[in-house]
């Protein structure tokens, strides 16, 4: 009898479930795509952050001192200290290697311009632009493209493999050049690919694969620095501790944690003789930044919570309200409060429960939506986050219907059936 | 339209001379009032649904128009987005410094740095710097120093410059062109950049020294990028012999964190503020239907349909509005709230998103009330009467 009344009460009152039951799929939906949304923007934020460039630095650990004014070194180049490149590919082997976006290794050399090898220089900067490597089977490709995004190229980039060149803007206008002319270097030409601009040093430089420069300063293989540009945790209480002064246990949990010091002393373990830091400039407001927008979006996502479950509990309110008729007549042939009230919970739980499928259904759709028009990426869904929609749905249903629930079982039933209600 | 339709004016003895006295417009006044009155759970409830919804819409207009201001503040932390330099690595004028602040006129800091290369005793290259330490500790929170210095003579040294002029931390002794300085040690600074391998001084005594104004001055200009833009303009202008250059890697990195965040701020608000309105829709479009006995005698009664949509049309607009108001009152509440929670800084109360507020209320509410409005004229008033 209870299944029969349930059925036809959905079969015979269609406009209102349907009413109901949209305002439930609605605010169902909003809420998944706000929680789906919020639980990764971090993770998609952070990843816009890395246009912010490398947050970390490492440099050879025996290495002088380096004598830079304004961008340009004026340490003669092949003093001090180097890394090695052959060691690089590592990086992509360490514990957080996924976290890893890109590194490019920086050598600084100075190029004799000219056929004759003599008279003026130019300081040259060789690097990666977009370098394929592979360690053990995954292969990668890396470089300044990747660690420094607003370097801006007119004409095209050179190829790693190539001996072709960039040229800064500023240098380039002073020797007026343009892409596709070629320089001498060294005694030997070379094609100039592209002009780079930078609103840094680079302008006043040559920009070259990292084969040249190492071949300019006579030592194949060596590296200068590398800028390692990482996805990290912001910085807790935790992150700023000394290593040295943990125990095993919480030496495990910093280790496996992606704070920008714990990748920073995995690089150094990686890469032999060398010291590794944070570029505080990027790693350290990169967390305040980060922090800031998760927040908002945490607690936009409570407003819309908010504003959905007010208007569940609305709808749910109005459909029973419209019902006291039915009440009375339940009543009148011997319902009790309890079984009433038990109909109008199974109802609700009913809808709710269709609501919050179709909800959820459309809720990720939605995120999944935002997420590749704004980030180009796709918002990763926790599985967990079906049962907790779901159990919400219920309950916001729950708690909005209680109210209406409770004053349409007092009613009484000659009230009703008169139509006074 | 004369007749009651509401049974609280039944038996008053000058009830005609009432009627007499007063026009129609107060009837029309009184079924409203009374309507909200008489069926005040429903009434309530239809109100509850447009309060929320006006309150979530002011809310997340307020936070999209306010939050780029909030955001751009964070972003600033993260130093300056131009930097003048004497053109080829020469000083710039000494009166530079003045004539930017007063171009920012207070909308951003700024700090001068010059630089030389000087030996220490042993006969190694060092940058010095000499720049304002208070200047430089507004700016660059970033830095990570361990004590600035305050008295004359006194240097901060860069935690790799440390092991080559100073192991010990003692006092040591710098030259340049023949003059020397000495300096004591009181603090380090720890960058992760090449501000690791300097020594910093303080600005006078590098002048007095070296003879050398500023070469580089970092600016950070608040506001959006069509203001740092108007504020490079001016700069290059005021300063024809410097290079006046954006620092790319903070404008662009900024400009991509913040549309990225504004776009899925934009996304939510659109969401959030639809379902608000889909749901208040529903509910007004139950309320209205359930009274569709109301309408029916009032047709009987002989009330044209003309009146009778606009008694339901002027209900709804009624609701809107009051709905407007307080939601707006409760959004900026919100709104407010939510900028001290997460900015620490109070989100401002935008009193121009009220009339889009009021305007979208009352348009959907009277949508809501001549919807069904629609369905019920074809209906027959006897068939409603009898309760079909």
């Amino acid at each position: 009898m209870f299944a029969r009344l349930l059925y036809e009460s959905f079969r015979r009152q269609k406009r209102r479930k349907l009413l109901a039951g949209i305002a439930i799929t609605l605010g169902v939906a909003v809420a998944t795509a706000m929680i789906a949304v919020a639980t990764d923007i971090g993770d998609k934020i952070s990843r816009e952050l890395r246009s912010y460039g490398a947050n970390l630095l490492v440099t050879p650990q025996e290495d002088s001192l380096d004598v830079e004014i304004g961008g340009l070194n004026l340490k003669p180049p092949s003093d001090g200290a180097f890394l090695s490149e052959a060691d690089l590919p590592k990086i992509k082997g360490m514990f957080w290697r996924n976290n890893i976006v890109g590194f490019s290794p920086m050598l600084p050399a100075t190029a004799a311009l000219g056929e004759s090898g003599s008279g003026t220089t130019a300081p040259l900067l060789g690097t990666y632009f977009a370098h394929d490597i592979t360690f053990g089977k995954e292969s990668f490709t890396t470089g300044v493209r990747t660690t420094h995004p607003w370097w801006k190229v007119q004409g095209k980039w050179p190829s790693d493999d190539s001996q072709d060149v960039l040229l800064g803007d500023r240098l380039a206008a002073k020797l007026n050049k343009h892409a596709g002319d070629s320089i001498a270097l060294a005694g030997k030409s070379h094609r100039i690919s592209g002009t780079l601009s930078t609103g840094a040093g680079e302008d006043d430089e040559i920009v070259a694969p990292i084969a040249l420069a190492q071949q300019i300063i006579a030592k194949p293989g060596a590296v200068r620095r590398v800028y390692v540009s990482a996805l990290t945790k912001p910085e807790d209480a935790l992150a700023r501790r000394d290593p040295k002064t943990m125990n095993p246990e919480l030496f495990d949990r910093w280790y496996c944690s992606p704070y920008v010091q714990s990748i920073a002393y995995q690089l150094q373990e990686t890469i032999p003789h060398s010291h590794a830091e944070q570029i505080r400039q990027v790693a350290q407001n990169e967390g305040t930044v980060l922090s800031r927008i998760k927040g908002l979006m945490l607690l936009v996502t409570l407003a819309a919570l908010f504003a959905s479950a007010l208007a569940v509990s609305a709808a749910m309110a109005t459909a029973i309200f419209e019902r006291r008729r039915e009440v009375g007549l339940m009543k009148a042939l011997g319902a009790g409060n309890l079984g009433v009230a038990a109909l109008f919970f199974a109802e609700s739980a009913v809808l709710a429960i269709l609501g919050g499928v179709a909800g959820y259904a459309i809720g990720i759709t939605l995120a999944r939506q935002i997420g590749r028009s704004i980030f180009a990426a796709d918002i990763s869904i926790q599985p967990v986050l079906f049962p907790v929609i779901l159990a919400i749905a219920i309950i916001v249903t729950f708690a909005g219907s209680a109210a209406a629930i409770r004053k349409a079982v007092q009613f009484d039933p000659v009230f009703a059936l008169r139509g006074d209600a | 339209m004369s007749a009651p339709t509401s049974p609280a004016n039944s038996a008053t003895p000058d009830v005609s001379a009432r009627r007499a006295s007063a026009p129609h417009a107060s009837m029309f006044l009184r079924m409203l009032l009374r309507a909200a009155v008489l069926r005040r759970g429903r009434a309530a409830s239809a109100l509850l649904a447009m309060v929320v919804a006006a309150a979530v819409a002011t809310a997340m207009m307020n936070l999209y128009v306010d939050v780029q201001a909030k955001l751009r503040t964070e972003f600033r932390s993260y130093g300056a987005n131009i930097v003048i330099a004497g053109k080829d690595g020469t000083s710039l004028p000494p009166e530079a410094l003045a004539h930017v602040d007063q171009t920012l006129a207070g909308k951003g800091l700024s700090v001068p740095f010059a630089y030389v290369v000087a030996r220490t005793h042993n006969g190694q290259s060092v940058v010095v710097a000499g720049t304002d330490f208070a200047r430089v500790q507004n700016l660059n929170h970033w830095w990570s120093v361990t004590a600035w210095p305050s008295a004359p003579a006194q240097a901060l040294v860069g935690t790799r410059a440390l092991n080559n002029v100073s192991p010990d931390g003692k006092p040591f002794e710098l030259t340049f062109q023949g003059s020397k300085l000495d300096l004591t040690p009181v603090g380090t600074v720890q960058t992760g950049a090449a501000e690791d391998g300097r020594v910093y001084i303080s600005l006078p005594e590098f002048k007095s020294w070296t003879n050398l104004e500023p070469s580089t001055i970092e600016v950070a200009v608040n506001g959006s990028p069509t203001e740092v833009n108007a504020a490079l303009q001016t700069l290059s202008q005021t300063l024809p012999t410097a290079d006046v250059r954006p620092v790319r890697q903070i404008v662009e990195g900024e400009a991509r964190a913040l549309g990225k965040t504004r776009a899925t701020l934009y996304a939510a608000a659109v969401l959030i503020i639809l379902t608000a309105a889909l749901c208040v829709l529903a509910t007004l479009t139950g309320w209205v239907f359930d009274r569709r006995k109301d309408f029916a005698i009032m047709k009987a009664l002989g009330a044209s349909e003309t009146l009778v949509s606009g008694f339901f049309a002027a209900e709804a607009a009624a609701l809107g509005a009051v709905g407007a108001i307080v939601g707006f009152a409760l959004g900026i509440g919100l709104a407010v709230w939510i900028g001290r929670a997460n900015f620490h800084a109070p989100v401002v109360p935008r009193f121009s998103v009220l009339p889009w507020v009021m305007l979208g209320s009352i348009a959907v509410a009277l949508l809501s009330a001549l919807l069904p409005m629609s369905l019920l004229r074809r209906v027959e008033p006897a068939i409603i009467l009898k309760g079909e």
